[in-house]
């Protein structure tokens, strides 16, 4: 036991005495040192948009995977999953904000004054005004396979297009992509593994990993779809399918219909469940 | 990973964490996994989400070979008035904390 309370004590050392070392230490600020005014030569409505997508993909997306609390196949994998979606709500938490400072007049009217503009923006918004990919909002019946084939393509994406942003002209959006790139790589390899897992498994393992394929394929050209971002995505996808003995489905899925708005009806019943409380109570403080 | 008539549940795998650069891993704890790889994702998922590591041991439990407690005193008693033993009649100098 002793060896135990060197090692903390010793890491409560290392970080000017906080001793709280069951709650962390030693954590970073994404956003340290970093000014968040909006450069000159930057479109802040543009960037708005650009953030707002992004945080609309990342605060849904975490909602689902959240619903895997206590209803993943093993406890170890619940608690990954959490994981998972509270990395994502962070991202939102920092992309909502960020979209909310570069436009003011996204966020929506209804809000109460005293919340942030990332409370506003998550809380007060119809479905119509969410930018997020409808692969996000996807309702998968409690099929594991269908949780990972979706955050496989998600992440995977998502890694993408925030590697290609670690360049942005706009240097918080930099920020939040270079910690968001090291969650999504995690994200990646952690449902990548399962792919492999499930699709060389057994037979029904296989059958229902293809499955689940062919259910979030249709919603694949929308998520991806800068031309760059699309070349990795594929490189990515062929090597571990290959590995995993899946097949590349041949849906080709049809244009971009989240971003502008138009979602279905799974995202009208995932916002009642996010919103409820807020807005129920807009008074509220936490 | 599991296959048809093997046991249902996947092994036992205890967990050691190093905590920071010149520590020791300590034992934290312990998980199920299916394959030693698995174990090390879900010892992170597990063990390290509050920023306690930067290294990671995973090990079956059931190839630790362990003391008994039948043996205790045969193992441990001897040692007990020897306090000769401790290295304590030095001074230590106050740059080395891990001591």
């Amino acid at each position: 036991m002793s060896d135990d309370a060197t090692a903390y004590e010793s890491l409560a050392d290392a970080h000017g005495g906080e001793e709280r070392w069951a709650f962390g230490t030693g954590f970073d600020d994404p956003l340290a040192g970093v000014d968040t005014t909006v450069p000159p030569g930057v479109d802040a409505g543009a960037l708005a948009l650009e953030c707002l997508a992004l945080g609309d993909d990342a605060l849904v997306m975490s909602q689902r995977l959240s619903g895997w609390c206590s209803n993943a196949p093993e406890l170890e994998d619940d608690v990954a999953l959490a994981n998972i979606a509270l990395d994502l709500l962070g991202q939102a938490r920092l992309l909502l904000t960020r979209a909310g400072h570069a436009d003011p007049s996204l966020r929506p009217g209804g809000a109460p004054a005293h919340i942030p503009d990332e409370d506003a923006l998550a809380y007060f918004r119809q479905p119509g005004a969410y930018r997020n990919v409808r692969l996000a909002e996807l309702d998968d019946d409690g099929d594991f396979a269908r949780c990972i084939a979706r955050l496989f393509v998600f992440a995977t994406s998502r890694l993408a297009q925030l590697t290609r942003l670690t360049d942005s002209k706009d240097p918080v959006l930099a920020a939040i992509a270079v910690k968001g790139g090291t969650e999504l790589t995690y994200h990646r390899e952690y449902a990548a593994g399962w792919v492999v897992r499930l699709g060389d498994g057994t037979e029904l393992s296989h059958q229902r990993m293809q499955d689940a394929l062919e259910w979030v394929w249709p919603f694949v050209r929308e998520l991806v779809d800068d031309p760059d971002d699309r070349a990795e995505f594929d490189a990515v996808l062929a090597q571990v399918l290959r590995t995993a003995t899946l097949v590349v489905p041949a849906v080709a899925g049809d244009g971009a219909r989240g971003r502008s708005g138009q979602h279905t009806d799974a995202l009208t019943e995932l916002l009642a469940n996010l919103q409820g409380v807020a807005r129920a109570h807009p008074d509220a403080t936490w | 990973m599991s296959t048809p008539g093997q046991d249902a549940n996947w092994p036992l795998y205890e967990v050691f964490v190093r905590g920071k650069r010149g520590l020791n891993h300590v034992h934290v704890g312990s998980l199920h996994a299916a394959d030693p790889d698995m174990a090390l994702h879900h010892a992170r998922d597990l063990y390290t989400r509050r920023n306690e590591g930067v290294g990671i041991w995973v090990v079956r439990a059931d190839e630790i070979t362990a003391s008994s407690p039948d043996e205790r005193d045969p193992f441990f008693a001897p040692s007990g008035d020897k306090v000769y033993r401790h290295p304590t009649f030095y001074a230590i100098p106050d740059d080395v904390p891990h001591i």
